[in-house]
Formats: structure tokens, sequence, C-alpha cells
């Protein structure tokens, strides 16, 4: 198989591949696949097969046990692998172990030892293997045992092996903190590497480490914001450049740092404002992970100390994801609007539309997060309709999980913002109705306090009214058949209390609902149980009030069934109620006082009730309390008894290991006092040599302040490449930013691009809204005192919006001209420099894969011409939807003339969505017919060419 | 930190399945499954998310991208951003396009093992440690290098002196 270098397995293999894809039912696949588990069976015990065959049944293994079935006989040969001398074997070993195995199995103690061994190999192929195997297998307990070989390797000459120790003392300090706690400074030490790879690496550490406690690292603040600076200045070696974006990874992973440590520090977030400014800048919003840094800017601006033009760029960039056409961008956009809202919540009013749109979207996951940000932004003015809004798509919603969400959103908002009780009311109604066996029950038990608290004003009036609506309702609701139970207990409960509190409703109309209720539900114990409670409230008020109590003959026979009932909680409660209808009036108005839900009831904590009872038995000598923190007082006066109780644990099963003495040291404690007390001593690398020159720059020690280990970043600054900024790409950046925020590009593509969506470019707001649109708009965005103006307010607010956004950007390309000028002053070459000796501001066009690449990148709306040069013309391909259309089955039929054909007129069928025009994809996959034929012709030669089922396996992903 | 990444068939048979969490085999191939549901029943021309908590719990978001016969899946926590990591499954196959020469699902499905390889070099331990296609292929070639050497089963030298005890 060519191209696939020593991989292929034997035609046993791609026969079971080939039959399991050919299998027409489940059964059918297990069939075949447990006739291979018994092939491997026996096989694999035999104590002569070579190598080769081994590595091959064990991956073998590992497939059927993907398919999902046990392949646990099997396990204990993975583990033999490991042993083997051969790197091929050891690796396929590795892998299947770290497939097989977690990290509590019986059989990880006979790999420890052969990791340790492996972590100490000459071959950095071998420590790599051993080092996954290290993160996924090595538990608390073993952790120990690999420490020092881990501790080693973070100082491998290798980047790839610096990198992978990084991550495995990542594991162990979120596997056992306390384990590595006096390792932590590796972390901050290896983020001076010299290889950018692996600095970024240890941004995952630091990021956690900083989640967890921020004040402990404020000190690097400075540090991230310059890494972060000579990032998007191109100083990183161009390797790391992703579609024209310099290391977006490392970018996004320390905007989510600075975000964290500029949350709420005025002094950090200042430092930060330069360097996201720039980014905002600079960003392309063509590409997809250009998006990806825009929105992770916009993150950290709405957590880190406010700063107005910041916010500013903050809106634009949303305003520019929800104007896209892209499903990814609108959802980025709301997630992001949902965060800037906490910081200025005037901003949601510009999207309205937009985010009305989103929330009729198809797309379910859109549609979710805009109900996330309706969460949000909820206020008493728009309440109303956006429960609404929710309730409705509870009701059109299948999946439990999200609908319980909703639900119990739904009420939280109900309580927190209810316009009114009768609406109150209803929703709850709704809410319970639709979704009452899913809420949780913590919910109706809120609802029950609601009601009975009423809404905390002390307006009786109000409470009592709340109470008699609710009665009401509840009335007319118990007609309808089959609701929750959740729903009923509530009802019950109500009644009970409320019943007859309004004098509407006489108490022998309650009862006999609530032992409607009772009959109707007999086989839900709890609502009966509820049902029974409510009577005897409604009973214990009457007798109180003093008016005759007649039980319905159907609450009689209902009570007598119930004193016969299995359940002890019924019958004990069926038996209350008969002993409290036999007692008079003043007894049960202590027993029972109505509406006192809310008191509190008073508890005697001391039982000083008992003091006599107390002070007899002790007369007749029993031994007085004596109060536990005396009691072990005494322990410790008698010795002997002390004494006996050391030995006795001393003598038990001690299931600490004999691990490395280590100290106890709190994260808090400053670095250089850590370094000191390090254990595991760290050899100083050995080619930190080179980086000694620039750390000894005067002006690195004189800002550095507090400690002195603290990280000389400033010297570090100048490691990466050379100041060579190029204008070509920020003005690049700013066109394709003029041609976004532009209102004409918008225009042209729609043009040009008959079936994009509708955009919400102002233009267009004014002819397309609806009226029920704009309505919804209203009510959502603009108050119910605005309500007269409703069909103004969708046509004003864009319009100053768009002003805005004009504004903004006039003052944006001036701002580009004056960092253009900067970015001219060019600094003297750094002595460090090992990136390229000029770094090219346009991406070579001659090479064959980047062409692939502006390919792959998915054309949004607003796709530049800049990208792709002449082909950019047809790259605005005007069939979105065609691109997703499936390529004919059958394009690698038997048929050969078939394939020719199928070839030699590719349908678009780019799975990257992005657009590809046929042209394009003719003269970049011109190998894919040869490639795919030579593929083909193989896999016949092996015999295993696959007839009619599964022809699509060999369909090329790119298309 | 990314909880799973799995390649998934248009058919339903899962093609790679890596968990960074230790789960059991059925619970994975409950997963697997639950995950297949969502995806086909999704509409064309929506975005590439989906709400994850009703399968993996809370605090987990699922990115995928459909490439002619298979899902691509990445299942990861809010440390993570969406759009960067349906930019980690384009690194993915993009690495995989290198590797085989326009790779299809068959080049997945018998490269079992070569996939693996590559995939602990992009993520590590839930982490993502490597995003230049062309430094994993270089890694990659390097351990192709030595299967496809003639005398393929290569000895490791024995002693573990080297450079640590220098």
């Amino acid at each position: 198989m060519g191209s696939q270098g020593g991989f292929y397995q034997s035609k046993e293999f791609l026969d079971l591949v080939k039959s399991i894809g050919e299998a027409r039912s489940k059964a059918e696949e297990d069939r075949i696949v447990l006739g291979e588990i018994d092939t491997l069976k026996r096989r694999i015990s035999d104590p002569d097969i070579p190598k080769r065959k081994m590595k091959e049944y064990i991956i073998r293994l590992v497939y059927v046990e993907m398919l999902g079935h046990d392949a646990s006989f099997g396990y204990i040969h993975a583990v033999k692998m490991t042993h083997d001398d051969s790197l091929l074997v050891k690796r396929t070993g590795y892998l299947a172990v770290t497939l097989f195995l977690n990290e509590d199995h019986d059989l990880i103690i006979l790999i420890v030892n052969t990791i340790q061994k492996d972590l100490k190999s000459d071959n950095y192929l071998v420590a790599c293997a051993a080092l996954n195997a290290v993160c996924k297998l090595i538990n608390e307990e073993t952790i120990p045992a690999v420490l020092p070989q881990v501790v080693e390797l973070l100082a491998h000459p290798k980047e790839a092996v610096r990198k992978k120790a990084t991550m495995a003392l990542h594991r162990f300090y979120q596997k056992s903190p306390s384990s590595v706690s006096h390792l932590v400074s590796n972390f901050r030490k290896r983020l001076c590497d010299n290889d950018p790879g692996v600095m970024g690496a240890t941004l995952c550490p630091l990021f956690e480490l900083i989640t967890i406690d921020v004040n402990s690292y404020k000190d690097l603040v400075m540090s991230f914001v310059s890494i972060l600076k000579q990032v998007t200045e191109r100083r990183l070696p161009k390797a790391y450049d992703y579609h024209q974006m310099p290391a977006p990874f490392i970018q996004i992973k320390l905007l989510k740092i600075l975000a964290l440590l500029g949350s709420g520090d005025k002094q950090a977030s200042e430092n930060m404002y330069t360097v996201v400014g720039d980014i905002f800048r600079k960003c392309d919003s063509s590409s997809n992970i250009g998006n990806a840094v825009l929105y992770e800017c916009i993150c950290c601006v709405s957590s880190i100390y406010p700063n107005p033009k910041l916010l500013e760029s903050a809106a634009d960039a949303i305003s520019r994801f929800l104007k896209s056409d892209s499903h990814n961008l609108k959802y980025m956009g709301i997630d992001a609007l949902g965060r800037l809202i906490k910081i200025s919540p005037e901003i949601a009013e510009q999207h309205q539309l937009a985010v009305i749109d989103c929330l009729e979207d198809p797309d379910d996951t859109l549609k979710r997060k805009t109900f996330e940000l309706l969460y949000k932004m909820t206020k008493s003015t728009n309440v109303e309709v956006i429960v609404d809004r929710m309730i409705d798509y509870m009701i059109s919603i299948n999946d439990n999980h999200y609908k319980t969400e909703i639900a119990s959103r739904c009420v939280e908002l109900a309580e927190q913002f209810a316009p009114s009780n009768q609406w109150f009311i209803q929703t709850m109604n709704k809410v319970f109705a639709h979704a009452g066996d899913l809420v949780n029950t913590k919910v109706a038990h809120n609802l029950m306090r609601l009601i009975a608290e009423g809404f905390g004003e002390d307006d009786d009036t109000a409470d009592s009214q709340l109470r008699s609506s609710a009665v009401e309702s509840y009335l007319h609701i118990l007609g309808e058949p089959k609701l929750p139970s959740v729903f009923l207990q509530v009802i019950c409960w109500v009644l009970g209390e409320y019943g007859t509190a309004d004098g509407r409703y006489s108490a022998s109309y309650i009862t006999g609902k609530l032992c409607d209720v009772a009959e109707a539900y007999s086989d839900d114990e709890t609502v009966k149980a509820y049902a029974v409670t409510a009577l005897m409230k409604i009973y214990a008020i009457e007798i109180a009030a003093g008016r005759k109590v007649d039980m319905l003959p159907e609450c009689q026979s209902l009570m007598e069934e119930f004193l016969a009932s299995h359940s002890t909680d019924l019958q004990q409660r069926a038996y209350e109620l008969q002993a409290v209808i036999g007692l008079d009036a003043h007894a049960v108005e202590s027993i029972m006082p109505s509406d006192a839900s809310c008191e509190d009831i008073e508890v005697d904590k001391a039982l000083s009730f008992l003091n006599g009872y107390i002070e007899d038995s002790i007369e007749k000598g029993a031994q007085p309390y004596i109060p536990e923190s005396e009691r072990s007082g005494m322990l410790n006066i008698s010795n002997f008894r002390n004494q006996d109780h050391h030995e006795a644990s001393s003598h038990g099963l001690r299931f600490e290991a004999y691990e490395l003495p280590k100290q106890t040291l709190q994260s808090r404690i400053p670095p250089a006092s850590l370094a000191s007390t390090e254990l595991v001593p760290v050899s100083e690398p050995m080619y930190v040599r080179e980086s000694y020159q620039t750390t000894i720059v005067p002006s690195a020690s004189s800002d550095a302040g507090s400690t002195e280990l603290k990280l000389r970043l400033d010297g570090v600054q100048k490691k990466w490449g050379r100041q060579t900024h190029s204008p070509a790409t920020s003005t690049s950046s700013s066109t394709s930013q003029k041609t976004v925020n532009g209102i004409t590009q918008v225009d042209g593509s729609n043009t040009s691009n008959s079936r994009t969506r509708e955009t919400y470019d102002s233009r267009k707001q004014h002819v397309e809204i609806t009226p029920e649109k704009q309505k919804l708009a209203a009510s959502l965005f603009g108050g119910s005192s605005k309500s007269e103006k409703k069909p103004a307010t969708g046509h004003k607010i864009p319009k100053p919006s768009s002003h805005v956004v004009e504004k903004s950007h006039a003052r944006k390309s001036s701002m580009e001209i004056a960092s253009e000028k900067k970015a001219s002053f060019q600094q003297p070459p750094d002595l460090l420099d090992f990136g390229e000796p000029t770094v090219k501001s346009a991406a070579p066009s001659v090479d064959p894969f980047k062409e692939l690449e502006g390919l792959l990148e998915p054309t949004t709306q607003f796709a530049s011409a800049e990208n792709h040069g002449s082909t950019a013309a047809a790259t605005k391909s005007p069939d979105m939807m065609g691109l997703y259309t499936e390529t004919p089955a059958g394009i690698y039929d038997k048929d050969d003339s078939d394939i020719l054909s199928g070839l030699s007129n590719p349908p678009v069928t780019n799975m990257f969505g992005g657009t590809t025009s046929t042209q394009v994809a003719q003269s970049s996959k011109g190998p894919n017919l040869k490639d795919a034929l030579e593929k083909d012709a193989l896999v016949r030669q092996m015999g295993v060419t696959p007839s009619s089922p599964n022809p699509n396996l060999f369909k090329d992903l790119f298309g | 930190m990314i909880k799973a990444v799995m390649v998934i068939n248009t058919q339903g048979k899962p093609r790679l399945a890596k968990f960074f969490e230790y789960l059991p085999l059925e619970k994975q191939q409950e997963l697997i499954r639950n995950v297949f549901g969502v995806l086909c029943s999704r509409p064309e021309n929506v975005s590439n998310f989906v709400e994850a908590e009703s399968i993996f719990g809370p605090d987990s978001r699922l990115v995928y991208k459909h490439f002619a016969t298979l899902y691509v899946i990445f299942v990861f926590d809010s440390s993570e951003n969406e759009l960067a990591m349906l930019d980690l499954i384009q690194v993915l196959v993009e690495t995989l396009d290198r590797c085989f020469k326009n790779v299809c699902e068959l080049d997945i499905v018998f490269n079992y093992s070569k996939i693996h390889t590559i995939l602990d070099d992009i993520i590590c331990g839930g982490q993502v440690l490597e995003t230049r296609s062309t430094e994993i292929m270089r890694a990659v070639e390097e351990i192709s290098k030595l299967e496809a050497a003639p005398n393929a089963i290569t000895l490791i030298p024995k002693s573990s002196s080297g450079w640590l005890s220098r």
C-alpha cells in the first residue's frame, strides 16, 4: 500500500474489515466478530508466533474491542508486548494497553517497571511511547514510581519529549495535586523553554493552575502579555502559522489565561489592553481560526477590567459574527453577546433582530444557545415574552435532559420577575403540566413555599389574591386527565392549605375534589399521602372554626381503604386524620393552626423538659453525662489506655506506600523557597546556555520585583525570530475588515451569491422585517414602556448601530496606518534569532499544500478575495447547499468507466463546509484519480473489493 | 480538556474511538451510539456544534465535522474554544491527508495504529500538544521509516546510559 509505509496488515485483517463492512445487521456483525475473537484466542496463545504476527493480532484485538466486544483475554499479551525489545512491538504494546486498560486495572503493576525503564531509554521514541502510557495509566499510587524519571525528562534535548513530559506532570497534578505540589514550579520554568511548542504545551497546566489559584500567578501577567505580543508580531518560526495566523492555538490559550488573571484586577488588566487591542485589529476574520481567536478576545475583554475601547471592538466583532451566514459564527456571536451584556447591557439592543432570527433557526444548538442568552437578559419588562417562548420550545422538544433544564429556568425566571400573580400561576401550571415529571421536586417545594409566603412584600391582600387564583386554577386543572405526580402534590397541598381560605368554595367541595384525586391516581402513594394530609387540614380548619364536620361518604370509604393500606405512611396519615376529627376545636387549633406553614417551629434543643427525669435518674445512682470533649481528655490522662490505642494502630495494615519523603508545602509559598526545597533535583538543561546571554540584560532584573526566581521573560522576548513585522499583512487585514463592515460588500456578495441566507444588513431590515418580528423585538428588548412605538423601534435601532460601525471603522483604519508606521521601523536583529532570516509576508503560492489549505479554508460570507488571489472569483461558488449533497454513491463501483466519469467531472462535495469551484478542485486534486485507482487496484489485488454495500469506503474525505 | 475523539461513519460504525478519561466498554459503545443518533438527525447546513450535556454529563461540548462518509467528533469541556476545536479536527484530517494522500475511510480502517500515533502526537492526556501538521508528519515518518526498514524489528540499544549519565 505504497503511501501507507509499513503499517499494512495482512489479508485476513482486510477480510475481516470487509466482511464487517458488508454485514447487513448488527447480529451478523456480532457473529463475524465473535468468530474473529475465537480465531484470535487460539492463535494468540501460541507460544512461538512471530513478533510481526503478534503485533497484528493485538491491533485486531483493539479493533474488535472498539466494535464493542470484550477482548480482555488478550490484555496480558498486550502487556507482554510492552516488555519487548523491538521498538515497533513495544509501541504497539503501549498503544494497546493505553486503549485496553484503565489506571486501576490489575495488570498495571506489570507495566510500571517497564515504563520506568523506558522513560530512561536512549531512544526518544521509546520515551515518548512510555510517556503516552504514563498519561493514561499511572494513578495516584503509582505516581511516585515514575515521577523522578518524568521530571528528568522535562529537560530532555528533544522538544517532543519535553512536551510530553510536561503533559505527564500535568496529568499527575490532575490526579493527585498533593503528590506533585512541590514540582509546580517546573511549569513556570518550562514557560521559558527555547522551543515555542513546549512553551505552548506548558500553557495547558498553567491555565489549570491559574484557574484554581489566580493570586499566586499574578506575577506572570507581564510574561504572558509579552509572549502574546511576540506571537502576534509573528516572531515565532513560520512553522507555527496556521492558515496564515501566527500560532493561533497558543494565542487562544494565552487569551484564556489573561482573562483569568485580569478578572477583577484593574492593574493587571491595564497591561493587557494594548495587546488585546492589537489582536482585534490584526485578526483575519475570514478564516475559521481567525474567528476563534477573535471570539477568545471577546471573552477576554468581557472578563478583564472593562475598557471602553476594547468593548467597542468586541461589540464590532460580535456584530460581524451575528451578521455572518455561518451558523458556527452566529453561535459564537450569541455566546459572546451573552458574555458582553453582563458589562454593557445596551449592546444587546443593536442585535435584537439577529437574536430573534437565531431563535427561529432550524439549528437546535443555535436555538438553545439563544435561549441561554435570553435567560441571561431577562428583565421584568420582557419576562413574559421570554418565558412564553421558552415554554413553547420546551413543549416542542423530546430531549428530556434539556426539557428539565429549560423548565427549571422558566420557574426561576417566573419566580424572579413575575409581573402578576395570575401570570405566575398560569406559567407554573404550564411548566408543570408539560414537564412536571422532569422537574426537580425542589422546584415544586419552592412553588409551595412561594404561594405560602407570597412575594415577600407585606401586602396580605396580594398574597391572598395569589392564593385564591392558585386555588381557582388548580380546581380547573384537576379536570384534565393524567397530570404529573409532582404537580398533583403541589395542587393537593395548596388546596389543603388555602382551598377554603377565601370562602368561595365549601369544605365539602374541596374535600370531594381531593378524594377524586386520591382515587384517580390510586397507584401513586405520594399523591395519596398529600391528599390525605390536605383532607386533614380542611377538616381541622372546619373544626377550629366551630363548624360541624360531615365526612363525605366517598371520603369515608377512602379512609377505610387507607387504614388498611400496605403503606405504613398512608396508614399513619389516615389514623391521624381519624384522631384529629375526634378532637375539640381548641385542641385542633393547637395541633393544626391554619395558614401556619411558614411559621417557625420552635425546637427546645436543650431538651429542658427532660430535666426532671434526669435528676430522678441521678438520684437513683446513674452516671452523669460527660461531654465528648472532656471524655477524650480523660483518655489522655489514663495513660495505659492511650498506649493500647497506639499499638493497635501501628499493628494495622499500612495502605500508604513507602513513598518518597515529601514536604507538605503550600502552593502559596513563593517560588524561590520552593526551588531550594525541591526534592527531585532538576539538572539545569544543557540547552539553557543559549538563553543566559539574553537574560543578563540589565533591564530585566530592574523591573523584575519580588522574587529572585521570577521569570525573566524580558530576555526571552528577544528569542523568537527577528522583529520583522510585515506591513503587507496588516494592510490586507484592514482591507478585509473594510469589506466586512462595509454594507456595499455585503450587498455585492448578495447579488453574486443568489442563495445565501438573508443577511441582517441595515438596508434590508427596512424591507424584510415582518411586523411580528418587530413586535417580538420590541417586547424582548424595548420593554413595555415603548410598546406604543413598536413599529418604530425596529426601524430606528439599526441606524445608529450602522453609524457606530462606520465611525469605529474609520478610527480603526487610522490606527491601522499608525501601526504600519510603527512596523516599518525595524528593530535591530536579535542575537538569538532562530527563526527564518526573513519572514515572508505573503504565503508562497508555489507550495501545493498551501494551495490545498487555501481550499480547505471555510469561505464565509465575507471571505475576501485576497486569500486566494485569482481563484477567488471561482471560490465564490454560489451554491452553498449543493456543497453538502453527497457525491453519488458508487463512484468506485466495479464499473471502471463509471469511476472515470465520476471523477473527471467531480461533483462539488467539499466536506470542509467551504466552497470550491470545480475548476480548482480538479487542479489540486490532480493526483486524486490516480491515487484512488491505485488504492482500489491494490485492494483488488488483496482480494477485498468491497461490493455494493459500502463503496463509500473509498471515497476521498476531501471530496 | 478534551474528553474524547471519535470517528464514526455515516452508517454508525465506529472507525476510531479514543477516550481520554477511562470509561467502561459498554459506556463507550453507548456514547458512540448516542452521538451518532444525534448527528444523523441533524439537518444539513447547520452549525458544527451540538449540545452534549445530555450525553456526556455537565460541562461538555461536542464539535463535529462531516467528511464524505465520516463524522469526526471531538468532545471537550469549557476550557477549550469551540471554533479552535473545529480547526483541530481540520489539523487532524489535514495530517491524515498528507499521510495517506487523499485520505479516505478505508485508510483509517486499515491503518489503525498509525492513526493512533498521529492522534497521540496531537493530543496527550486530553490536552492539545501539537497543531503543526508538518511536525506531526515528521514524527510519524520517523516511525514509518523504522517499520519500512529491511530489518524492521529494530532492536533498541539495551544500555540505559545515554544522555542521562553524561
